[in-house]
Parts: structure tokens; C-alpha cells; sequence
């Protein structure tokens, strides 16, 4: 469906809103196809169509949700009246109430590529031949592929409010993701490489691949260092991360709800100097680059750390509201819930340097290359982290042998004031952070 | 949910281009949650899904898709867009006549929650927001949250297999923040069973929010967590998710088949200490992981993966069962209609041991005692896992002593295992939890008795 017929859809059902009731329709609808190959065969083939609406209602001071994963029009009418509903019990709040036109002009952006639509499935099924056998062929310590995948989206949504908020839009994109076994002697490693783009034509084959192989051989050998307090040099896939996490302490949800660890700390100096952080979806390089927020405003581009000085929180429009000030265009949210806030594409100023210049000139650290248990291993309300992670040695300037089953932990706080630079190698990853090196001093590292 | 005949003509318009293998999976699934937070009732939110994934099975290749249209054209429509994906067979197959066969739900429902007023449920939070903020002035903030669902699902296939599950589940969640002199501290607990409403005839929500509070306010005054290897000594119910992740994803057939899985060729094996028994248990009454049927129409099963610390087999589901000649195990689950089926766990949990508890941290010297693991994750190629602790204490000289704050506990899967030394008597199941596995999250659960481990590496920031 497009984006034209999806918004008529959000307008009908906006149409049914009563005298003092504001409703908030959005829709969406997504085709995927997703190609798994596994030792030269097709391991599976899905294709699919998906789409949902969800309904907001205020009423009264109260706010009710609904969705439904059907557009059936009895269904539309159902989830209106389930919302309207479920507003009865919700407890009143003056600052509730739908986004409205701001008068910010939605940046201009290509996020549609016919060309995806044009590509065969043969074609795809060949594209993820090619990813498995070029990362067989990569190394002879590569024993299997576990999966190598090609798969696209192409997607439409519409929002549509009795506020006068109409946004529609579509977008495509398309990856490829393999997921590799390494083995010498009695040891195996595992390694993953990807490529992103809006259209298949954008995608590398040969670097996924790369990434891969180098990502699955390069831990063989490992060994579990000794504890110790080091210098570590982050990896962009690894900043890209922590950066995720340092974005959601800057939701002005977790600000108003006491539940960041910078509230309060607007102005201050939370940062070293060298680090500047931006959110901006608006910028056509980002892969999560979008023209609107899930409550159908213009995104914008939001300073929230300049030079290491925390500027400002992101807000949608009851977070903005109710803190006095208005929304960011910072809206996040899928059809099946209500917005929340958050980082749609978050990284920080690159630096000058490139990361072999950044790790000449330390002389005892550790290149961390991939981290696990992040997510559990963060509390972003006190800020304490411990991650598992994995990598090289740094001595006297050059990288040696590869280590494993260590953490590294400090406190998101410490961390930021903590970081000596910034590399000049920044890149977009599939994710809503983009990635860059980043020096830290005094990380402990535990290990043996 | 659909008529018989619907399926069947659905099944063989799947198979008309060849397919050897077709299965029609329809699922409806309604759910409402409600959600307190910062003193306020934020919202209500009803949901309702429904629709059909149907998979063809030619040679190695499986074709799938997937639609919200129930309809007889809908339903041929994604047959014959299954059937395309996967081309290249040699025909000649037909749909057997279908036999309805239901399996015993693990338990009775005795209130379903549609039919409890949304206004009782609010309530609860209400309820649980007062009893949190009322455990110590230091509680600065409060979110407490009710869940229900309710899944009912249809399978058939060209086998003749013709199986369908109700499944309900209910569950209730509270999180809170302290404030004191050293910053923010989070608790957390929750409760769920596949059950309806009657969950609240068994826990007290007051008693789940003075829980969740206390770990926070226990916090507070916690000392950084100490780095490097020590013993560690898991609570009862506390540690489940360790073997959850650490053994028992090694243990998916699936897994094993790609080579990513540590314990490939290893059955037999002696691979733990000789008290160590690993069930999966998709058949437990009133456990979150449980099901009458998994979703490929199996009867859930008991399945015994380690016994007296001998490997004894994998879990296995449909695909992967025909291609070795052997029946499904039943783990054989996917998390809506818009997914293939694949090898996951269902109640997964380490047998009781003889030893007293208290015994276990006496003979611990020095160590880390996790009275609640937070979530964590493994590399199964490898067996390395990661876990977080949610509540932790130093053991000195025997004795629990002062509250640690949250770090990391790494180790290895097999090392693990073969580092138990010692299993109490005092077996426990945990909270429910969501498994991930490529992208996909279904119900699960753990539990396990107190046990001790050698050695494992703690990641916390003291020296």
C-alpha cells in the first residue's frame, strides 16, 4: 500500500473522533522478503506482508491505546472504540494531548529506492550464494557459515491526528548479515559481518564478508588476561553501543520521571572536551535518517552535549509540555505503542586522528573490538556498567595478541569525563548511533 | 478458528508446485496491559492479532509466508507465494486426511482475563505503587505493570496432523528507583504464570512491590563489585537463566546441526559433576514456559538433557527431527504467524541436589552470593555467556555479608557445568522470562536449587 492510501486510512478513522475527544490514527504497512542460504542451498525463503494500526484517545484528561495487526475496516472501528475504552480507567494528566503543527518544514530526504523493487528474487537468493561463499573462501580457518542472509523492507506509514497533524512517508532498505564459524585445533570463534542500504545495488558483498572472517579468526588463540585497570580504545561497533545507552539517559521521559542520571545537570561540564553529541535524523548519511517523528512531526537536529557541557534533553510533545519547553521531534514508536522518546541518530563529532594514530601512542590498553551483555550489564539509572567483552592487547603502541572472557566496567559518568579522543573514522551503522573509535582511560578490566 | 476444509484446500494449494512437506500454523492472539507510572495510571492498551504463516518443505529449502487475511483467498494467495519459494520438487505428494489431535493443557484456567473488569486491574497498580513507595522513603520513584494474553493457535500439515492450543498468561512486573547518597539504585520483580486471573490469588502485589523496593533500597548502601575469579554461590531460583543460556541453547538441535554449538558429538559424554541433572519441561503445570502443544501441533514433552551429569540428547523440533529419522521433542516454537518454527526451550531448569544451603555458604571462604541473575547471553559456538547480577552479596568467611552493586559475571558453558561442586536441596523455580533467539522471543522458564561454582569471573570495578 502507499503512503497516500495509508493516510486516508488514519484520516477516516480521525474523522470518527467526537466533540472533546482528540484521536491520533497511525498506520503502517511493510513487504519483506527474507533469502537464508546454508552449504550452497536455500535454506529458507520468506516473503510477507504485514500491516497495523494503532489508536490514541484523550479524553477527558485521560489517554486509552489500541492496535490491531489487521486495516479490515470492522477491526479500525473495534480498536477506536477499545481505545476510547481503555481511556475511561487511565488516570487524568493535564499534559496529555496529541503533537501539533510547529510549523518546522520536514528536511528533504531520499529514502525510497525504486530500484528495490526491480531486483529478483532470483537475484537475492544469488546475493546471499555469493556472501556464503565468499566468506568460506575468506580464510581456511573458516569451517562453516552459519547463516548468510539477504533480506528488504519496504515500508509506508501514516499519521494522521485531529490536532491537524498529517505526515506520511515510505522508505526501503535491504541488507545482508552472515554469521561465521572459525576453528584451529580444538577452538572454535564466531564472527559476523552485514551491509546495509536503501537499495541492493548499495550493498558490498566482499565487505560483510571481510567482516565476517576477520571478525570470527582474530579471536583464535585468545587468552583470559589478569585483572587490571587499562586505557581502552573502543571499537566503532562497540561506541556505536555505548552510545545507545548514554542516548536514553537524555530522554526527557527518564529526566521528568527521575530516572536519569543528568537530571539537574543541564549546563554542567558531564563530558571531556572532546566530546560533542548530536541526535540528528535529519542527516541523509544516518541509515535510521527519517523526515518525521512517531507523532508526525518534522525531526530536527538536537545538540544535547556540546563540548562536553550537557545542552538539552529530547522531548515529544507531552515530555515537552510538561517540562516547559516543546517537543524535539523525538517521538519513537512503532504502530503498536504509544510514543515514547529517544536517540534516532545519535553520534558524536569525529576527531582528527585515525585509530592506528590513536593506538601509537598508548603503551599499555586493550582494543575492544566486541562487547556482550551490555544490555543487562548497564543500569542507566545509576549509571554502573560491566560488560563482557573481547579484543587485542595494546604494548607500546602496537596491537598483540587477541583476549577473551573479560569485562570491562566503570560508571556511564566516569566513562564520559574518562574519554582522552575521538577518532576521525566515523561510520553509520544500521542502528539508531552511528560509530566511531573512542579512547577511554582507567577502565578496569577483569579477567583471570 | 477456521473450518477443516478451508485447511485442507489450503494444504494442497501449498503442495501443487512440487512441495514434499506443507503446514498451515493460524493464530489469534489478544492481549491488554496496563501501566502505572510516576504515580499515574499512563494508559491502558489493547491488542489483537491474528493471521497464518504457512511453510512448504522441499528438499533442504523451505518456503515461507505469511498474511492477516484469513479469508479462503487469502490463505491460498500466501500458499501459493510459500509454494514459489520454495520450487523444484518432484510433486506427487498429497495432503493425508486430517486427524484432530489435542493434547492436556498443563493446566486449567480458571479466570480468563477478558472477563475481569480493566478497572480490577488497575486497581492492582494502584495497589502496588502504594505498597513500594511505603518501604522507605528513599523510593523516589515507582512503575508497576499488568500484562495479560491470550494465544490460541491451529495447526495442521500435510502429514494429517491437526492439533490446536489455548494459551492464556497473565503476569505483573514493579520496578523501582531509591535515592541516596551515593545515586540511584533500580529493584526489580515480577511474577507470571499460564494462567488467568487467579494469578492474584496467589501472589500479593503489595508483597511483589515491597520486593522489588527492597532490592533497591538494599543497593543503596552496596559496595562496588569486586573484580577477577572467585566462587560464586547462586541462590535457589535465582541462577535457572544461567543454565538456560550457558547449556541449555548449546543443547538446540539446530545449534548443533551448524556446528555452533560446544556440545556437538558430546553425547554420552560425562559433562558435569555426577549430581547434575538438566531437564527441559514443556509439560509443567502453572510454569511460564509451558504449552499443550508447541507450535508445529507437538505435544509438549519432558525432555531429560542431562542426567547425572552424562549429556543424554538435544531438542529438536519438526525439520530437524525428520532429517535424523526421529520425532519432534516438542521445542519446536515461534513467536507469532509471522515466523518460522525453530528449536527453543520451554521450563529449563537443574534438578535438586541433597546438601543443605546454609552448609554450601558455610564451606564458601571467600566468594559472590547471587540471590537474582539479571538478563545475559552466550555465544553457543563458543559456550562463553555473560549474565548480569541483579542482587549480589560478598561472601567473608562463611557468612553473607554486605550487598554488592550490579556487574557482570562471565564464564564458559561447559566450565560451568563441570565446575559444580556442590547442589542444595532446596530447588526453586525463577521469574518468567523471554528468551531471544534470532530475533524471535517466546516464554521460558528456569529454576535451579542453590549451587556453587569453582570459579567464575565477577566484573566489577574494585580492585
Amino acid at each position: 500500500m502507499n503512503p497516500e492510501e495509508l493516510l486516508e486510512i488514519a484520516e477516516r478513522v480521525v474523522g470518527w473522533g467526537r466533540d472533546g475527544e482528540q484521536i491520533e490514527a497511525v498506520v503502517g504497512h511493510g513487504r519483506e522478503t527474507e533469502v537464508r542460504v546454508y552449504e550452497g542451498e536455500i535454506e529458507s525463503l520468506s516473503v510477507a506482508e504485514s500491516q497495523g494500526v494503532g489508536i490514541r484517545v484523550i479524553a477527558d484528561g485521560r489517554q486509552g491505546f489500541a492496535h490491531a495487526g489487521t486495516l479490515d475496516p470492522d477491526v479500525l472501528e473495534e480498536t477506536l472504540a477499545e481505545a476510547r475504552d481503555n481511556a475511561v480507567f487511565g488516570s487524568p494528566d493535564e499534559f496529555f494531548g496529541l503533537a501539533e503543527p510547529d510549523g518546522v518544514a520536514p528536511p528533504d530526504l531520499d529514502l525510497y529506492n525504486e530500484a528495490l523493487l526491480k531486483f529478483s528474487t532470483e537475484a537475492k537468493i544469488d546475493m546471499a550464494l555469493e556472501l556464503e561463499r565468499a566468506v568460506q573462501a575468506g580464510d581456511p580457518r573458516i569451517v562453516g557459515v552459519e547463516s548468510a542472509d539477504y533480506g528488504d523492507v519496504v515500508g509506508a506509514d501514516a499519521i494522521a491526528t485531529t490536532t491537524g497533524i498529517r505526515s506520511s512517508g515510505r522508505d526501503t532498505s535491504c541488507y545482508l548479515t552472515a554469521y561465521s564459524l572459525a576453528s584451529e585445533g580444538d577452538e572454535t570463534q564466531t564472527g559476523f559481518g552485514f551491509s546495509v542500504g536503501r537499495e541492493p545495488g548499495s550493498l558490498d558483498v566482499a565487505e560483510a564478508a571481510a567482516d565476517a572472517v576477520e571478525r570470527a579468526t582474530r579471536m583464535l588463540g585468545a587468552t583470559q588476561p589478569p585483572t587490571e585497570r587499562v586505557t581502552v580504545v573502543l571499537d566503532p561497533f562497540v561506541t556505536a553501543q555505548f552510545l545507545g545507552i548514554i542516548g536514553g539517559t537524555m530522554s526527557g521521559e527518564a529526566v521528568l520521571k527521575g530516572r536519569s542520571l543528568f537530571a539537574d545537570r543541564l549546563g554542567d561540564q558531564v563530558a571531556a572536551a572532546s566530546v560533542t553529541l548530536v541526535d540528528d535524523p535529519t542527516n541523509p548519511e544516518a541509515f535510521t535518517a527519517s523526515d518525521a517523528d512517531g507523532e508526525g512531526l518534522a525531526t530536527r537536529r538536537n545538540l544535547l552535549i556540546d563540548r562536553g557541557e550537557l545542552k538539552r534533553f529530547l522531548h515529544n510533545s507531552y515530555t515537552g509540555r510538561r517540562s516547559g519547553t516543546a517537543s524535539t521531534g523525538s517521538a519513537v514508536r512503532g504502530y503498536s505503542s504509544t510514543p515514547g522518546v529517544g536517540c534516532q541518530a545519535l553520534s558524536l563529532e569525529p576527531g582528527d586522528r585515525p585509530p592506528a594514530e590513536l593506538i601509537a601512542g598508548i603503551a599499555n590498553g586493550v582494543l575492544v573490538q566486541g562487547v556482550s551483555g551490555l544490555h543487562s550489564g548497564v543500569n542507566p539509572v545509576s549509571g554502573d556498567f560491566s560488560t563482557g567483552a573481547e579484543g587485542l592487547r595494546i604494548r607500546n603502541g602496537e596491537l598483540a595478541e587477541p583476549i577473551r572472557e573479560i569485562t570491562i566496567a566503570s560508571t556511564l559518568q566516569r566513562m564520559l569525563l574518562d574519554v582522552v579522543e575521538v577518532g576521525s573514522d566515523l561510520t553509520w551503522l544500521p542502528m539508531s548511533s552511528a560509530g566511531v573509535s573512542l579512547v577511554v582511560a582507567e577502565v578496569t578490566m577483569s579477567g583471570a | 478458528m477456521i473450518d477443516e476444509s478451508v485447511v485442507v484446500g489450503t494444504l494442497s494449494e501449498a503442495l501443487r508446485t512440487g512441495g514434499e512437506f506443507a503446514e498451515v500454523f493460524v493464530e489469534d492472539r489478544r492481549s491488554s496491559s496496563a501501566l502505572l507510572d510516576d504515580g499515574k495510571v499512563e494508559e491502558l492498551t489493547s491488542g489483537r492479532t491474528r493471521g497464518a504463516g504457512i511453510r512448504v518443505v522441499v528438499g533442504e529449502t523451505t518456503g515461507f509466508a505469511h498474511t492477516s487475511d484469513l479469508s479462503e483467498n487469502g490463505l491460498a494467495k500466501a500458499a501459493r507465494a510459500a509454494a514459489a519459494a520454495a520450487r523444484g520438487g518432484g510433486g506427487g505428494h498429497r495432503v493425508a486426511a486430517l486427524d484432530r489431535v489435542d493434547a492436556p493443557a498443563p493446566n486449567e484456567i480458571e479466570v480468563f482475563p477478558e472477563t475481569v473488569a480493566k478497572g480490577t486491574k488497575v486497581e492492582l497498580l494502584g495497589r502496588a505503587d502504594e505498597a513500594a513507595r511505603a518501604a522507605g522513603s528513599a523510593i523516589s520513584q515507582v512503575s508497576a505493570r499488568y500484562a495479560d494474553g491470550r494465544r490460541r493457535i491451529l495447526v495442521a500439515n500435510s502429514d494429517g496432523l491437526l492439533a490446536g492450543d489455548d494459551q492464556v498468561r497473565t503476569r505483573f512486573a514493579v520496578s523501582c528507583v531509591a535515592v541516596g547518597d551515593t545515586g540511584m539504585q533500580t529493584g526489580f520483580e515480577s511474577v507470571g504464570r499460564p494462567i488467568g486471573f487467579e494469578l492474584f490469588d496467589e501472589y500479593e502485589v503489595d508483597a511483589l512491590a515491597r520486593t522489588a523496593a527492597n532490592r533497591a533500597l538494599t543497593k543503596l548502601a552496596a559496595q562496588p563489585a569486586p573484580s577477577g575469579s572467585m566462587p560464586v554461590v547462586i541462590g535457589p531460583g535465582g541462577g535457572g537463566v544461567l543454565f538456560h543460556e550457558a547449556c541449555g541453547h548449546g543443547l538446540e538441535a539446530d545449534l548443533v546441526a551448524k556446528q555452533a554449538s560446544v556440545f556437538r558429538n558430546r553425547v554420552g559424554e560425562q559433562v558435569a559433576h555426577p549430581e547434575v541433572t538438566l531437564i527441559d519441561d514443556g509439560t509443567m503445570a502453572r510454569e511460564w514456559g509451558a504449552y499443550a502443544i508447541d507450535d508445529e501441533g507437538r505435544p509438549a514433552q519432558r525432555n531429560v538433557l542431562i542426567e547425572k551429569g552424562v549429556l543424554t540428547d538435544y531438542m529438536w523440533d519438526l525439520l530437524r527431527a525428520r532429517k535424523e529419522g526421529r520425532e519432534s521433542s516438542g521445542n519446536g516454537r515461534r513467536q507469532s504467524y509471522q515466523h518460522l518454527p525453530m528449536v527453543r526451550m520451554t521450563n529449563t531448569y537443574l534438578a535438586n541436589g541433597t546438601e543443605d544451603p546454609q552448609d554450601i555458604i558455610a564451606a564458601t571462604d571467600r566468594g559472590v552470593y547471587v540471590a537474582h541473575l539479571g538478563g545475559g547471553q552466550v555465544n553457543t559456538a563458543t559456550g562463553d555467556f555473560v549474565f548480569g547480577m541483579s542482587e549480589a552479596y560478598l561472601i567473608v568467611n562463611g557468612e553473607i555479608g554486605p550487598p554488592i552493586r550490579e556487574g557482570n559475571l562471565i564464564g564458559n558453558g561447559p566450565d560451568v557445568l563441570a565446575g559444580i561442586e556442590a547442589l542444595g536441596n532446596d530447588f526453586a523455580m525463577g521469574s518468567p522470562g523471554t528468551c531471544g533467539k534470532d530475533g524471535q522471543g517466546v516464554p521460558v522458564g528456569d529454576g535451579t536449587p542453590t549451587l556453587r561454582v569453582a570459579s567464575m569471573t565477577i566484573g566489577g570495578t574494585a580492585a
